[in-house]
């Protein structure tokens, strides 16, 4: 129905505006008096880290495109002249560069959050599931991101994980062919890549925008896994978690800048400061560190097609995780079994990530296989058969009376029940 | 170091997965002391003059560093004259207002000259091997300038029943112990302005302090940058941490 607004802002353009369109009332809504849980640890600040991750990885991407040439012969040297030539250009890409590897830290932390306190659980499946969209998205991004510089490893690694769909049986390798816009990876590649690299970024932007409108359609989870009961149970998200957001901010930003200033190659390959050279096999193709869990269950299958379908499945099982977990209980500090399997699966995941960065040899191969194993009977076997059996602590009445059988309500404590949001 | 390094990612960020690192046979590298190491850590500018002067004289007769201009030595200390007199001491070729070929010496603003118009000519004077480019070379191996130093000064004989290829020069830390690059430095291969002894240590030293500088000549201004944003950053952490506090005060748990 249209209409004009009503609104409350007094400032007359704020008003003005307002009246026309609602945005300044939807952010008084949505980020002011947002009612959210009190008792938020700081696991929560994650979510916020991460979308100024994004904020930084477009502002820093958008300077560097400025300067960038995609083309094989100019692209290595072009990134070489950003680094001397342009202003400030080493702070770009190293900013850049080093923000792909601090977007994976925090949004890895953030999933992990999600998984110890079972914020996939009814009713945030829509929410969980388009995490998992974010997470394949940046993932894609990152890729194709790293191809950019033209370096050894970006040249061979487009070549290893793109070749990974010729596993596909009969159209595999019209498929490479077609991705590759080519035979080889070339400068075709190349094109498409740097298209796709600048595209999806505001794919993410509008995937993270329907992320955070499920999120306030149901609201936060937290730390006891438990709904909302009454007003009591929340503060407004101003001042008290955009305050609380923005310590988690800043020390984020030192973290950040610690890798940028003092240690800015940090976790870059030192293969990839070696102009591609198709001829020139590196002695050892590694991927960037945040891809080294996959690669390692890639690698722990012995049959091509059978491991990609694994590295896929990987993902696909967080894809189908809320109907997975049978538990109804969602936070693990109620889950005595839950807890130390969470802990078990934190594990495996650090042992395939470090199983990736090895040549397949040895103990790493069986080291390898048992993770991935575990990996998949956690979510596919235990996680189904452990809600059933699993007897999970007394679950305190709501946030405000965190114990059962706890001191008496404090006055007030029994007012009107939480607005519907 | 390794271990190390994947304790402090761990640490740091909660550990999730772990620096791309891998080889298997790890060649020990030993530390050296380098005048850029630390938060606090400068270019010794009389080394990387020195260092430039082995590679004018030795290097670059052999590998190019063409990221790099003549300007980038006012970094290491050079003043312009001295530079203006460095780049007009190469001839650049130029198609000239004629079309047809020319010279011209070379500016400030050229890049560092290369010795062979192209891959093929380096590799045809080179016994088939191409003599790598040093733009970048301290970033594009493990252990960096360490890495560079152990090279310069790990060509021996080989030991005793080692198989030899022809045109091959044994290295004890060059992977696989074969390269095609002869000993490029031996005492007393070049005369130092300054007077230092022109030791095969010294030499190789004062390059890989040279050309750290050239694969990353904006690190001084990047560490002086760091500290202040790091400084800065700590402050505006403790005042929004205050903050913080002062807000939730009311707030029971
Ligand atoms: C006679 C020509 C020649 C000279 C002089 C020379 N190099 Fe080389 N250099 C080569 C060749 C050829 C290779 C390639 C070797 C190979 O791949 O086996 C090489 C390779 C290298 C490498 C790379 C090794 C690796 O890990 O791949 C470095 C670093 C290097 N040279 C540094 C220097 C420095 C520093 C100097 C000056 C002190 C120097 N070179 C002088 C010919 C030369
Ligand atoms: C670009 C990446 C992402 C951004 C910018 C982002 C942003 C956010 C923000 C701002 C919140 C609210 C604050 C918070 O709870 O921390 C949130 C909540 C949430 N996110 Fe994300 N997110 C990203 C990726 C993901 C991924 C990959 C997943 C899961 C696979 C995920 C799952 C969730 C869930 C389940 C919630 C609700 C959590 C709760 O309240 O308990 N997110 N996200």
């Amino acid at each position: 129905m249209a209409g004009l607004h009503k609104s409350d802002f007094k400032n007359p353009v704020v008003n003005w505006i307002d009246t026309r369109l609602p945005v300044f009332t939807m952010m008084q809504k949505e980020y002011g008096v947002f009612p959210t849980p009190k008792n938020f640890n700081y696991f929560w600040n994650f979510g916020a880290l991460a979308m100024v991750n994004l904020m930084i990885m477009i502002a820093t991407g958008i300077f560097l495109a400025m300067n960038y040439t995609p083309h094989v012969t100019m692209a290595f040297d072009s990134v070489e002249r950003i680094m001397r030539d342009v202003n400030y250009g080493w702070m770009l890409r190293y900013a850049h560069a080093n923000g792909a590897s601090m977007f994976f830290i925090v949004t890895y932390i953030h999933i992990f959050r999600g998984l110890y306190y079972g914020s996939y659980k009814a009713p945030r499946e829509l929410l969980w599931m388009l995490g998992v969209v974010i997470l394949l998205l940046m993932m894609a991004t990152a890729f194709m991101g790293y191809v950019l510089p033209w370096g050894q490893m970006s040249y061979w690694g487009a070549t290893v994980i793109t070749n990974l769909f010729s596993a596909i049986p009969v159209v595999g390798d019209s498929i490479v062919t077609w991705l590759w816009g080519g035979f080889s990876v070339d400068n075709p590649t190349l094109n498409r890549f740097f298209s796709l690299h600048y595209l999806l970024p505001f794919v993410l932007v509008g995937v993270i925008f329907l992320h955070i409108a499920a999120l306030h359609i149901t609201g936060s989870n937290n730390p006891l896994g438990i709904d909302v009961k009454s007003e009591q149970d929340t503060l407004p998200f101003h001042p008290y978690y955009t305050i609380k957001d923005s310590v988690g901010i800043c020390v984020y930003l030192i973290v950040f800048a610690v890798l940028v200033f003092f240690a800015p190659n940090f976790f870059s390959a030192p293969d990839n400061y070696i102009q591609a050279n198709p001829l020139v096999t590196p002695a050892e193709i590694v991927p960037e560190w945040y891809f080294l869990p996959f690669y390692a269950i890639l690698r722990s299958v012995p049959n091509k097609l059978g491991g990609v379908s694994m590295m896929f499945g990987a993902i696909a099982v967080l894809f189908v995780l809320p109907w997975l977990d049978t538990s109804p209980v969602r936070s693990a500090k109620f889950r005595p079994i839950y807890r130390i399997l969470f802990w078990v699966l934190v594990v495996a995941v650090i042992a395939l990530g470090m199983v990736g960065a090895h040549r397949p040899e040895g103990a790493w191969v069986t080291i390898g296989r048992l993770a991935t194993l575990y990996y998949f009977l956690h979510f596919l076997v235990i996680l189904p058969v452990l809600g059933k059996l699993e007897r999970p602590l007394p679950l305190p009445e709501s946030i405000s009376r965190p114990v059962i059988g706890g001191g008496p309500l404090p006055a007030g404590a029994t007012a009107k029940p939480m607005e519907k949001v | 170091m390794r271990i190390l390094r994947f304790a402090a990612v761990a640490a740091l960020v909660g550990a999730f997965a772990l620096p791309a690192m891998a080889a298997d046979e790890v060649i020990e590298l030993p530390h050296q002391k380098w005048s850029f190491d630390g938060v606090f850590g400068t270019y010794d500018r009389a080394a990387a003059q020195r260092g430039f002067q082995v590679y004018k004289e030795v290097c670059s007769a052999c590998h190019s560093m063409k990221e790099g201009y003549y300007r980038d030595l006012k970094g290491i200390g050079l003043d312009e004259k001295q530079i203006a007199a460095i780049a007009a001491s190469v001839t650049i070729p130029i198609i000239g207002d004629d079309g047809q070929p020319a010279e011209r010496p070379g500016l400030p603003a050229d890049h560092f000259h290369s010795p062979f118009p192209n891959d093929n000519a380096a590799r045809a004077a080179n016994n088939g091997a191409l003599p790598p480019d040093l733009s970048v070379m301290e970033k594009a191996r493990v252990g960096g300038p360490d890495y560079i130093y152990a090279l310069l000064t790990g060509f021996a004989d080989p030991p005793a029943g080692f198989k030899m290829s022809d045109g091959m020069y044994y290295n004890k830390v060059f992977p696989g112990h074969q390269i095609k690059m002869p000993k490029p430095l031996s005492d007393g291969q070049v005369t130092y302005a300054d007077g230092t002894p022109a030791s095969t240590e010294q030499m190789a030293h004062d390059v890989a302090t040279f050309l750290t500088y050239v694969a990353n000549p904006e690190m001084e201004q990047r560490k002086r940058l760091g500290v202040k944003a790091i400084l800065f950053l700590v402050l505006l952490t403790g005042v929004t941490y205050a903050v913080k506090r002062k807000v939730w005060a009311n707030v029971h748990h």
